[in-house]
């Protein structure tokens, strides 16, 4: 949107790069359509038994399907389920009759030709073969005889166990050295349920006796993989202190830091969370982190400060502003850019001295001027403060002239206007400030500035362009008449 | 018996079994796993079937705990880990005191599930984050895991290539699994010539990109899971035209979409600006087909018309369901936004200033679009730039921080650690190199018929696909220099065959090639692998396996770190 329209245009016909465009819209549209029209039509010829074709209920899922079945199972009772069976039969059977189309390239037609004995038909029929058969017999088997605590196994077997899902003992393994053969093995495996598994056997062994931890982190260090694990699982489990101190032991003091400021998300409490925060400032973050992590503190701070402030002067119901544009909610925990709009819209005329003044925000956070002045422009359109807006966009040079300036163009400026429904008269005065011929005249037109029109016509001498607007404006209005005598204007100059 | 399920296993497993299958199995009823007391129900055994998460076995341990003890009988309980039992989730459980009430653990080792006649995913939806931020490669275990299962079904691939330090590891993992299982060679005829594995962050980029084939943008807008896309009900309405008006469907439409459906097959490869025409094609001869039933005179000829009815019908709601589809996508196709942003894509793909602060990402951080926007644009540029200038990143960094929060610290440094989002090393940008050596900006890009891949992405070519493509014809030999400029390892490894078992080609015969990508894959970048395998002369088909079915909007939010919702 910021790009000039006519520049844009420009460059797509001109250079090589082709856009998505649809040359053909209407055309294509209108197939649309057509083809819309076709099937409508075609709908009373065959609408009878139409509940036939579709095996599928309103929420799309297949009559039959897992999902569809746990809504039916949860809500009906047996005897009810009962009477529907026989009509899922059919339907999960006549649903499955689809054809299913034999492409060059699936799976299933890559077997065609082959004995069914020693192949399955799909991908899918071997799933379910394989998974559900196997699984049922397996259900039965008791308790002591599926558990194992033969305690024969090597490290590689028993890994290799515990990668098929069995249970085995590790107590076996006594010894540290022991320990670091099996995590050795299991590093190798690349499961992680079974490399986090040794580890945590591991730490258990050195809490039972009271060894320092710092030899589990030692041996660590030299196995990246089961670092990697163990600091995961720590992060999945919470275990934030064992966490920051494995991070510290291993100087990966960035990390530390942000696992640390991590935390406040957790924190509910709006003054708890400010104090963990400014704890969070010291920490070793990078320079750029650093400042950041500094500024969301200060930020907070701030919004604890206008929010008690504001809830007291809403409740109060002295401050018109606050009796007619009640607030949607509170400010706290929002980001710097809602606080700057917030700020404008209620504490626009504030003293830079006060913390919820806009220009004090602006200092305090080095907001650019580009997104002050856009902020600032949104806010003070909402309340359709037009005055503040020519305030914001004036600038007074050391001679004392006045000029108009936005640092985001005018263009922006008009739509932003536009959106808050700013009046012709004040639109207007904005659209003439646009630099680029072609944009003032589309925003021009668009947004029905005859003034800005005509001006611009006449600046560009184009009387075929002059005349034609002319069936755009009311008959016998002050925009005629101002056409009419330009263009005889023209016609004089012309011969003269 | 009951089931718990844990829901979002129940897209995965409807794919593969119906509940009528469940029921012979003696299944009675079937809930969601959700906290609290679990409902009642009249059966003696209650299984659980569950990821293996910890947030999970909490609300397992809630449902345990709850059990109403005095109650008989009494209900004994089960649980069945998927893909893989947890011994972490079991001591979790240990913990919490509720490990002794089950019966049986157990697995259900699903690795890849079908999704479609040429397509398998593991949907594994963190696969990418585990592997690159948390350098947890359980989920490549579980995909060597998966493709020795392949194998074993489809026999033994003779050829594996790969690009990538994960393609590297799941290699390793194939050979030592092979090495370990010496009796799993079997005697099965090898469908498979090639295995390509792919790593994702070898090909960062195109996942950024908006995908502009058909079934692309639905994933894009609308989002694709398990093969069912929702829909907003409004452009579907009531079928009889004297019912509508009174209860227009306020529940999103929910459809099946996959190759099952003759008309969606046609079209969903398709670049989207070619689906219209064809969408009025076809309604041209369905028309002209129900017209026959005028000219139907004999019995005979009205008995095959209507022999006919039911196909008939199928393609009619098939295709007014297409039709209302392609009118919600045009919608925001054609919008102003839309193209703005395509713009800006392009010009960063095509390697146009990608060395400044973008004016159009600014205005929309300005503007508060969504986050997600923000980052694919910012990760594409960096991308696209072999990372960003200092200045430029902190530039951007900044804007989001201060308009979206800076909680959002933590999403940007796992950008960093991705690769997704970085400062320029060196000073150096390979990105062009790459470009013009794998031709991946094609500027005479044919939509309608197109004659290259590149048409899935209006004139960008998936690097991905390009690499597979070229390791077909003329063989990686002839780009080792790019190879090497992008991450991780290229490798080429052989598994002998028995003499019996090796392959005579016949003449003229295509070769197959199943291609893994590991992190996700794209609905653009199989469509582009489908146009490679159809074309004439390009004597590969192609299979597609992947840890997960992807877009960029669902990839960066699985980098993301997880914020509370904000207050409004």
């Amino acid at each position: 949107m910021s790009r000039v329209r006519a520049d844009e245009e420009e460059y797509w016909h001109s250079s090589k790069f082709r856009a998505f465009t649809f040359d053909d819209e209407d055309d294509e549209l209108s197939q649309l359509k057509e083809s819309k029209r076709a099937v409508n039509s075609l709908r009373d010829i065959v609408d009878d038994d139409d509940d036939d074709l579709e095996r599928v209920s309103w929420s799309g899922e297949p009559v039959g399907s897992i999902s569809w079945s746990i809504k039916e199972t949860a809500s009906g009772s047996t005897s009810s389920l009962d009477g529907r069976d026989s009509s899922l039969q059919k339907g999960s059977s006549s649903y499955a009759a689809l054809p299913k189309q034999a492409s060059s390239y699936s799976l299933s037609s890559l077997f065609k030709g082959r004995n069914k004995l020693s192949s399955f038909q799909s991908l899918s029929d071997a799933l379910t073969d394989t998974g559900v058969k196997n699984y049922a017999p397996e259900l039965r088997r008791p308790k002591a005889e599926y558990k194992d605590y033969s305690s024969d196994w090597s490290p590689k077997d028993t890994v290799r166990r515990m990668q098929r899902g069995k249970v085995c003992s590790l107590e076996r393994f006594r010894s540290l050295q022991d320990k670091l053969v099996l995590l050795d093995e299991a590093v190798a495996g690349h499961d992680g349920n079974v490399i986090t598994a040794v580890m945590l056997s591991y730490s258990t062994h050195l809490k039972i006796n009271s060894l320092p931890i710092e030899i589990l982190f030692r041996e660590l260090e030299v196995r990246q993989v089961a670092l990697c694990h163990l600091i995961h699982f720590l992060r999945e489990t919470g275990e934030q202190k064992f966490l920051l101190d494995l991070l510290r032991f291993l100087d990966r003091t960035e990390e530390v830091a942000l696992s640390q400021y991590r935390e406040h998300l957790n924190i509910q409490d709006v003054e708890k969370r400010r104090e963990f925060l400014k704890g969070c400032i010291g920490l070793p973050f990078s320079a750029e982190d650093a400042s950041h992590i500094q500024d969301h503190y200060t930020l907070l701070e701030r919004q604890i400060i206008i929010e008690a402030n504001d809830r007291h002067l809403e409740m109060a119901g002295q401050s018109e502003l606050f009796r007619k544009y009640p607030r949607k909610a509170s400010i706290l925990n929002m980001p710097l850019v809602t606080t700057l709009f917030y700020s404008c819209f209620y504490h626009y005329t504030e003293a830079e001295g006060m913390f919820s003044s806009p220009t004090n925000l602006k200092k305090t956070f080095k907001i650019p001027d580009k997104q002050f002045v856009l902020t600032a422009l949104a806010a003070r359109a909402k309340l359709r403060a037009w005055g503040d807006v020519d305030a914001l966009l004036t600038t007074k040079n050391w001679l004392g002239y006045t000029k108009k300036k936005a640092p985001i163009g005018f263009h922006r400026v008009v739509e932003i206007l536009q959106r808050n429904s700013a009046p012709v008269q004040v639109l207007q005065e904005y659209v003439r400030l646009v630099d680029d011929v072609e944009t003032r005249l589309n925003l021009a037109t668009k947004y029905k500035c005859h003034d800005v029109v005509i001006e611009t016509y006449r600046d560009l001498k184009d009387r075929i362009q002059l005349t034609a607007y002319k069936g755009k404006v009311e008959r016998g209005s002050a925009e005629e008449e101002k056409i009419n005598s330009i263009l005889s204007n023209m016609v004089r100059n012309a011969y003269s | 018996q009951a089931i718990v399920w844990d829901e979002y296993l129940t897209g995965p497993f409807g794919l593969i079994a119906q509940y009528s299958l469940l029921k012979e199995h003696e299944v009675e009823k079937m809930f969601t796993l959700k906290p609290g007391r679990l409902p009642p129900a009249d059966v003696k055994n209650i299984i659980f079937f569950v990821r293996p998460k910890l947030e999970l076995m909490d609300i397992i341990t809630d449902n345990v705990l709850r059990e109403d003890r005095g109650r008989s009988p009494q209900r004994d309980f089960h649980i069945l880990f998927v893909p893989r039992r947890s011994l972490l989730c079991e001591q979790w459980l240990k913990e919490q005191g509720v490990l002794g009430s089950f019966i049986h653990r157990e697995q259900y080792s699903l690795d890849l599930i079908p999704f479609d006649g040429d397509l398998l995913s593991m949907e594994s939806e963190s696969a990418f984050k585990e592997c690159y931020l948390e350098s947890d490669q359980t989920s490549l275990y579980h995909a060597a895991k998966g493709l020795m299962t392949l194998q074993a079904l489809y026999g033994t691939i003779p050829q594996i290539f790969g690009k990538g330090d994960c393609a590297r590891h799941v290699a390793n993992m194939m050979i030592r699994m092979k090495r370990e299982f010496p009796g799993s060679q079997n005697s099965i005829f090898p469908v498979f010539d090639t295995l390509l594995l792919l790593d994702r962050n070898v090909d960062l980029l195109t996942p950024l990109a908006t995908q502009l084939t058909y079934e692309g943008l639905i994933d894009e807008i609308y989002g694709i899971q398990n093969t069912y896309v929702k829909l907003p009900p409004e452009k579907f309405a009531p079928k009889k035209q004297g019912e509508s008006g009174k209860d227009l469907p306020t529940e999103p439409k929910k459809l099946q979409l996959n190759s099952a459906e003759e008309l969606y097959a046609e079209i969903r490869d398709k670049n989207f600006n070619a689906v219209g025409s064809v969408l009025s094609k076809k309604a041209k001869i369905i028309s002209a087909a129900f017209e026959e039933r005028h000219h139907a005179k004999t019995v005979g000829e009205i008995k095959q018309f209507v022999s006919q009815l039911p196909h008939m019908q199928a393609a009619r709601s098939s295709l007014a369901n297409h039709t209302s589809i392609a009118e919600l996508i045009k919608d925001i196709t054609t919008s102003e936004d839309f193209f703005d942003n395509l713009t800006v894509e392009q010009e960063f793909m095509s390697g146009i200033d990608t060395d400044k602060v973008n004016n159009y990402i600014e205005d929309c951080i300005a503007q508060k679009h969504p986050l997600i926007k923000i980052l694919r644009l910012v990760c594409l540029q960096s991308v696209c730039n072999s990372g960003l200038k200092q200045k430029v990143l902190d530039h951007y960094k900044r804007e989001i921080l201060q308009t979206y929060g800076y909680e959002h610290i933590l999403t940007l440094n796992n950008l960093e650690k991705a690769g997704l989002l970085k400062p320029q090393t060196g000073g150096r940008n390979n990105y062009p190199t790459i470009r013009k050596t794998l031709r991946l900006w094609m500027d005479d890009v044919n939509e309608q018929n197109p004659n290259d891949i590149s048409y899935v992405y209006s004139g960008y070519a998936p690097l991905s696909v390009r690499l597979a493509q070229l390791l077909a014809r003329p063989g990686w030999r002839s780009i080792e220099e790019v190879l090497k400029m992008l991450p991780g390892p290229h490798f080429e490894e052989r598994q002998q065959l028995p003499t019996g078992l090796q392959k005579k080609r016949q003449h003229g015969e295509n070769r197959v090639t199943l291609v893994f990508f590991l992190g996700g894959v794209t609905y653009a970048e199989i469509a582009a692998l489908r146009f490679l395998s159809q074309m004439e002369d390009g004597g590969t088909e192609y299979i597609i396996a992947t840890t997960k079915l992807i877009n960029g909007t669902t990839w960066i939010k699985s980098l993301m770190e997880k914020l509370e919702p904000a207050p409004f």
